[in-house]
């Protein structure tokens, strides 16, 4: 007799089909790539196999007819307030199989939000609000290391700098596209950030997968990255962007590197990482040249000296308990940015127990990296862009006022691009056409649909924030930066309060 | 006439900037001389020139280049030919730790001792295959996730005679390549599932093409480095991980 494979006797989810409107198109099993409708062709009837639903939604959304509904499964288990179904399942699988638990996006679990407990302040009668539509309102902000101070000297009656400032990226909109490598998502995404990114005026972020050469135009809206498997990284890649990030660590899996399974690793893919295809493509844990600050300050000007001192060099952190520490020897190494991702921060793939256990909060963590900087005097040698988390333009108001000068935002812009968020990035089946490089599924989602749609929101959330910093009475991004005076807590600790240097609502 | 540089009053960033400008000026041959912890020369430069060095290179001589050939009289310091395209990194002498790290062409002869981490995450594809030939012995973690390329571990040239020919941890998590040694290592210094073979023609033709090329590049004797037998260590799979996870 086989062993009976327990995790596939409950379903997670149901595939609900309305016989009345089904016209058996099979559209449905078309669109399933979990292979979820079946077809019987004795019967001329379609079957569903529930436990094979991801909860994607694709077929639901593409029924001609409307015929279907993706539910929770109804099947139950006895009540159990500390064994609940998700733990079951999980036990059941790894019985099944023996292995790591894996799944995607960020962190799911219902730690505190602290984006939810900080509410904005607004003008009120003693001072006027702003209205961006009749008044100018910048959003403008500029990444990079800033002087101790401006030297300024007059020249024929002109005055000008004395010195040079060092290089700087002009962001329009203080919104960035975090790394996400081509491997994990499709090169249609890349496309459509890439072009999204330029016609925005912010940057995107090449992941670890390299630059596939359809995207060398954009280079004054990249940044590429250089992580610890150092895919596809030659001189020509370093040069295309206008940054380079060493990616030390991810949000979504700090203290880990990537596995980038063989399957995933098709011609083009192989291609843009120079190694072959169906090869794993792992990338350790570390970067074998940096087991200290001392390392880092190594490679960071390795990277400066090879590129001629023409290029920023970011460093992205995940947020974990010693951030501010970490974060202060990241800027004395000589990083102009330090990218901090925080728990909430999503992957194509990470272990579950990383995923979901393993990093702080960003909101406490760019707090605390800002205050640090300050107390050491360093803060205007780098800038902070926190990522992990942000879902909405009151998230970047909040983060920003907090103390970073940008965000980063992944899963928000591959939902804006039609995600669902049903975790199952790692496996490249991805229905919407967006964590996958299948050629046929890749045409799901086209170039102009991802920019056309990720411009939208970068956009809509541009004007959010102009009409938040009006009604605050400021009108530029950068008396933002920090100014906490502009938050309240609502229900946080005194602990908390002092960490993100917040009063209570009413305070 | 190469252009003949003695850079100890220079601080690297000046150094480079230098030889850019030569190059860039069509200079194809370059001495430096006093050199003494000079970092990242010729880090990034992507024109064949040929360079001989006179000194200690500092940290990550010849990163990210494409091209240069080096000659250095003397040792090196941690992370030589870091993430290294094309061109060849020819070392009289001893070398420290993370030599040719995620190297993707190219090649790098040391003649004495290499440090830990050497040849770690060295890639290949098609037609470019990084080769790092070591003449000494080599500390821990010699060709870790190893994706592709040749590493050659001779044993030979050491100022070391108590060390064993490779530390621990040999080739672990190797997916790609292969790593030759000469002489025998025991199977506890492997990594996880690797295993030693014996050599097949096809690799003495491999061993025999690169140990030529570098002792023409030392003056050694083919014939004495190849007077003893070879081991070899693959990868036992292109996806030691591929079993890890549960779906």
């Amino acid at each position: 007799m086989a062993t009976p494979q327990f995790a596939s006797f409950y379903p997670d989810f149901y595939i609900e089909r309305l016989w009345d409107r089904c016209i058996k198109c099979k559209r449905c099993i078309k669109e399933c790539t979990y292979e979820a409708h079946i077809w019987e062709a004795k019967k001329k009837t379609l079957l569903e196999d529930h436990v094979k639903c991801v909860g994607c939604h694709r077929c639901e959304a593409f029924c001609p007819t409307k015929a279907i509904i993706i539910k929770r499964h109804p099947a139950q288990f006895r009540e159990h307030a500390l064994w609940t179904p998700w733990f079951i399942k999980n036990i059941y699988k790894q019985a099944d199989q023996g292995g790591v638990l894996l799944t995607s996006t960020g962190c799911m679990l219902p730690f505190k939000n602290y984006f939810d407990h900080l509410v904005l302040d607004a003008c009120q009668v003693t001072n006027p609000p702003i209205d961006p539509l009749r008044e100018p309102m910048e959003l403008r902000t500029y990444i990079g290391s800033k002087p101790e101070a401006l030297e300024i000297e007059e020249v024929d009656g002109r005055f000008r700098l004395k010195k040079k400032l060092p290089p700087l990226i002009k962001l329009e909109v203080p919104i960035m596209f975090a790394g996400m490598s081509y491997g994990a998502i499709s090169l249609h995404v890349h496309q459509g950030l890439a072009k999204a990114a330029r016609d925005l005026g912010t940057l995107y972020n090449t992941g670890e997968g390299g630059l596939h050469a359809s995207l060398y135009e954009y280079g004054a809206n990249t940044v590429v990255q250089c992580a610890s498997g150092r895919f596809g990284l030659h001189v020509d890649y370093l040069k295309a962007g206008v940054a380079i990030e060493i990616k030390i660590g991810q949000g979504a899996k700090p203290g880990i590197g990537g596995h980038l399974p063989g399957e995933k690793v098709t011609e083009e893919i192989s291609k843009t990482r120079m190694i072959p295809v169906g090869s794993d493509a792992l990338s350790p844990a570390p970067h074998h040249d940096i087991y200290s600050i001392e390392d880092l300050r190594g490679l960071i000007f390795a990277l400066k000296e090879a590129t001629e001192y023409q290029k920023l060099v970011f460093v992205k952190i995940s947020a974990v308990h010693n951030v501010a520490a970490i974060a202060s020897g990241v800027v004395r190494a000589g990083a102009d940015a330090v990218v901090i991702d925080g728990l909430k921060g999503g992957t194509g793939a990470a272990p579950t127990m990383f995923r979901d256990y393993i990093g702080i909060p960003i909101e406490l963590a760019i707090s605390a990296v800002d205050k640090r900087l300050r107390a050491e005097g360093i803060r205007h040698r780098t800038s902070i862009i926190a990522s992990g988390g942000i879902r909405c333009s009151a998230d970047v108001v909040k983060a920003i006022a907090l103390g970073a000068d940008a965000v980063s935002i992944g899963t928000a812009a591959l939902i804006a691009v039609g995600c669902t968020m049903c975790q199952r990035c790692y496996t490249g089946k991805c229905p919407w056409g967006i964590a996958t490089n299948n050629p046929e599924l890749l045409k799901r989602l086209p170039p102009e649909v991802a920019y056309e749609k990720i411009y939208n929101l970068v956009k809509g959330w541009a004007h959010e924030i102009k009409e938040m910093l009006g009604a605050m009475g400021i009108n530029s991004i950068e008396s933002l930066k920090g100014n906490r005076d502009k938050l309240r807590a609502v229900g946080l600790t005194k602990e908390e309060m002092e960490i993100l240097e917040v009063k209570h609502a009413g305070e | 006439m190469p252009l003949e540089l003695e850079v100890s009053p220079y601080h690297y960033s000046q150094v480079n900037r230098i030889l850019r400008e030569a190059i860039e000026k069509g200079e194809r041959e370059l001495v430096l001389r006093g050199v003494n912890g000079h970092r990242y020369l010729l880090a990034g430069v992507s024109q064949s020139v040929r360079v001989e060095i006179y000194g200690t290179p500092g940290l990550d001589l010849g990163a990210f280049m494409r091209g240069p050939e080096i000659r250095v009289y003397g040792n090196v310091q941690d992370g030589a030919g870091n993430t290294m395209d094309e061109g060849k990194i020819i070392v009289h002498g001893m070398a420290g730790d993370v030599v040719g790290y995620a190297m993707r062409g190219g090649k790098i002869h040391i003649y004495g001792d290499v440090g830990y981490r050497v040849g770690i995450h060295m890639k290949a594809y098609m037609q470019k295959i990084p080769v790092i030939v070591i003449g000494g012995k080599a500390g821990d973690f010699l060709g870790e996730y190893m994706a592709g390329g040749v590493i050659i571990l001779l044993g030979m040239n050491s100022n070391y005679p108590e060390r064993p020919l490779a530390g621990l941890f040999l080739g672990t998590g190797m997916h790609g390549g292969a790593i030759y040694v000469r002489g025998k290592v025991k199977e506890s210094q492997l990594g996880a599932g690797l295993k030693p073979y014996p050599l097949e023609t096809e690799d003495e033709k491999i061993l025999e093409t690169h140990l030529k090329d570098y002792c023409e590049d030392f003056g050694l004797n083919l014939s004495d480095v190849l007077k003893e037998d070879f081991l070899k260590i693959i990868p036992y799979t292109h996806r030691p991980y591929g079993k890890l996870y549960a779906y």
